[in-house]
């Protein structure tokens, strides 16, 4: 039995390293190990990687054993952690946020016979090293469509993150659709340079409050920005990010981008067991069901709830894409031509401004 | 009145009430510095002092109860840290910061079934009326309880440690301890309460984070906060106005870098997100740097411990 185990693992690993292809041969148990930046109780972004990582055991049972370490710093620290668990026995590892690209990168070179899953990033220098994403920017669209309705001011906010693609994307889309609707709308973007401070993100809500921005938009993972809005009495919405963030529904939260990972975590582990895994770079949105959009409340009038919902259905049916042409720079030189949808190349690598958006991306 | 897109009222009013965690923090360690103690464990404090609030707050209904709770957590935590150094004479720096990683840990698994609950809401102790009135409403009236609370303590610890005699015997303990052990006074025994006090402010600081400035309960909530109010203490001189003037100005920068950068300014974002930390570490260098030979206010038995026996 133990020799039998043994050949079986060599010869996956020779296949493996002859080309990286498909291992031809299912696994009798998976060991499936996740990392997240953030505490699972962040109630956001690592809290529904979590509810994925559980929707994997609750599937497949005795058959997978998961494994997951909170708060790990993206860098160096992430590096040991990602050793430590290849070293301890996971077949698969996913890398929760786009920091970890290098360290998933760098550990998967020295275990070829472990699979590493890395989302949000772009590097995939291994044959065992596959990407995946979603559609954020999809989600995006809606909201700026609400945000664009619903201020009075005119003018909207955007808590980033960091200067990543993935973020200037959700700006580039939030904007887009709120100017589609409402050509006098200034947006307002801070960069808070954290996944998740909930005190820095409260601040820079606040800060946003105080310059008379009504409508707030946020990529960081907590709850925090909705807290701050909430303190004002219903004169300042928000969106819940991440998770559906539904303890603010009956305050600032009129609608929200839900994060479902638990069928791509269920679909990647299955392939480990069936034996039909393969490297890939997925990037679903609402059509794959990655992307919800959670319960528009009745803040939002009727109209704008149905129009919101329109889009949301559009973009799920395929017959509209958020970046549709012509849309120019931020310099004013042309990007998209009429009727030109952005091919993903563009928007994985996006690292400028569409025109209209005032401030510059940090470097 | 806007200078470049700010409103300076709103800003002085929003910096205040940002500076008050640092602020309770750093002037409860100021008190342990100058009794000789070095307690690292800050942040551990704080963080439990979140925790403990927030639980007592969200069960009883009321904040005030919460600052209270949150309060006893920090001193109690800070209680094994005493223990550990004052009892046991372990290492001061190795406790201190092994109090820290205790406290995070311990609040993360604590906090377990307390996210996405929202605390019982603090509001403003004045009335309205006075809040709304220009310029100094915002400023002087329009804050909450905590935010008074904390510049009282500013002045009432100046007065301690200046000029009442429970202040000169912190002092004596803090510069030497043998000479406050021959003239009779218990070394540990103050040590012991100066740290508990410590835990207290602490633990009220880090209350009002998850009570009012955040206001719920999530993991990590200090983030860092507790290491910037040991920095503020040694930059300040362990001066209590030094302190309330450093948290200020750490909390006045930090507000001003996110409202420049919604006001559009021009000036790259990562100058703004650094400016806190060098600002205030500059400006309090400045201060301390005029009398280089009177000592910088060290106290000179910090981070040692005493035992009757030496």
């Amino acid at each position: 039995m133990k020799r039998r185990n043994l050949l079986a693992t060599a010869a996956m690993g020779l296949t493996l390293a002859f080309g990286g292809a498909a291992s031809a041969q299912g696994m009798d148990k998976v060991k499936a190990c996740f990392v997240y930046v953030g505490p699972i109780g962040d109630g956001g972004w690592t809290y529904q990687h979590h509810q994925g990582a559980l929707a994997v055991k609750e599937e497949f049972g005795d058959k997978v054993e998961i494994q997951w370490q909170e708060s790990v710093p993206e860098g160096a620290d992430s590096e040991r952690v990602l050793t430590q668990m290849a070293l301890g026995g996971c077949n698969i590892i996913f890398t929760t946020s786009f920091g970890y690209m290098d360290p998933t990168n760098a550990v998967a070179a020295k275990f070829p016979d472990v699979k590493f899953e890395h989302a949000t990033g772009f590097k995939r220098e291994h044959p065992n090293v596959t990407t995946y994403n979603a559609r954020f920017y999809e989600g995006r669209a809606v909201q700026g469509h609400i945000a664009g309705k619903m201020t009075k001011s005119n003018k909207i906010g955007y808590i980033g993150s960091f200067p990543i693609p993935e973020v200037v994307m959700g700006i580039n889309s939030y904007y887009l659709h709120a100017k589609k609707v409402n050509p006098d709308v200034q947006l307002s973007v801070v960069w808070a340079f954290t996944w998740f401070d909930p005190a820095k993100e409260a601040d820079a809500a606040k800060a946003l409050i105080d310059q008379g921005v009504d409508v707030i938009a946020s990529h960081t993972d907590s709850t925090a920005p909705l807290a701050e809005a909430a303190k004002t009495n219903g004169a300042v919405i928000g969106f819940g990010q991440a998770s559906d963030m539904a303890e603010y529904k009956d305050g600032p939260r009129v609608s929200s981008i839900i994060d479902n990972w638990a069928p791509y975590y269920v679909k990647r582990v299955g392939a480990m067991l069936d034996g039909t895994y393969e490297q890939q770079d997925a990037w679903e949105g609402i059509a794959g069901g990655e992307v919800e959009i959670g319960e528009i409340t009745d803040v939002v009038p009727a109209d704008v709830k149905a129009e919101a919902e329109a889009l949301r259905d559009a973009i799920a049916a395929g017959t509209y894409h958020p970046f549709t042409g012509p849309i120019n720079k931020q310099d004013g030189s042309p990007w998209l031509a009429e009727g030109e949808t952005a091919p993903d190349g563009d928007l994985l690598g996006m690292s400028f401004y569409v025109e209209g958006i005032v401030g510059d991306i940090p470097q | 009145m806007d200078f470049g897109g700010i409103n300076p009222v709103i800003l002085i009013a929003t910096l205040m009430a940002s500076a008050v965690p640092i602020l309770l923090a750093a002037l409860g360690e100021t008190v342990v510095e100058r009794a000789g103690v070095l307690n690292l464990g800050v942040e551990g404090m704080m963080v439990i002092g979140a925790l403990g609030g927030f639980i007592v707050a969200v069960h009883s209904g009321s904040p005030l109860l919460g600052f209270l709770g949150g309060a006893v957590a920090g001193a109690l935590l800070s209680l094994i840290f005493a223990a550990l150094t004052q009892v046991f004479l372990a290492n001061q720096v190795a406790t201190g910061l092994a109090l820290t990683l205790f406290g995070l840990g311990v609040s993360s698994l604590g906090g377990q079934g307390y996210n996405g609950i929202k605390p019982p809401a603090t509001g403003q102790l004045l009335p309205d009326a006075l809040a709304k009135l220009p310029v100094v409403g915002p400023i002087v009236f329009g804050h909450d309880w905590v935010v008074y609370f904390s510049i009282f303590m500013t002045a009432a610890l100046w007065w301690v440690l200046k000029a009442t005699r429970i202040g000169l015997i912190i002092r004596a303990v803090g510069e030497s301890h043998e000479a406050a052990h021959a003239l009779g006074y218990k070394v540990n025994r103050i040590r012991l309460m100066c740290i508990a006090f410590g835990g207290a402010m602490a633990g009220i600081g880090g209350a009002y984070l998850s009570l009012i400035r955040v206001p719920q309960w999530v993991d990590g909530i200090t983030a860092g906060a507790g290491w910037i109010a040991l920095a503020i203490v040694v930059f300040a001189s362990w001066k209590p106005w030094r302190v309330l003037l450093g948290a200020w100005l750490f909390g006045g920068i930090t507000v001003l870098q996110l409202n420049l950068q919604v006001a559009g300014s021009g000036i790259p974002v990562e100058y703004l997100s650094m400016a806190p930390y060098l600002i205030t570490i500059l400006v309090l260098v400045i201060m301390s740097a005029g009398r280089r030979g009177k000592a910088n206010g060290a106290p000179a038995s910090l981070g040692q411990n005493f035992h009757a026996s030496r």
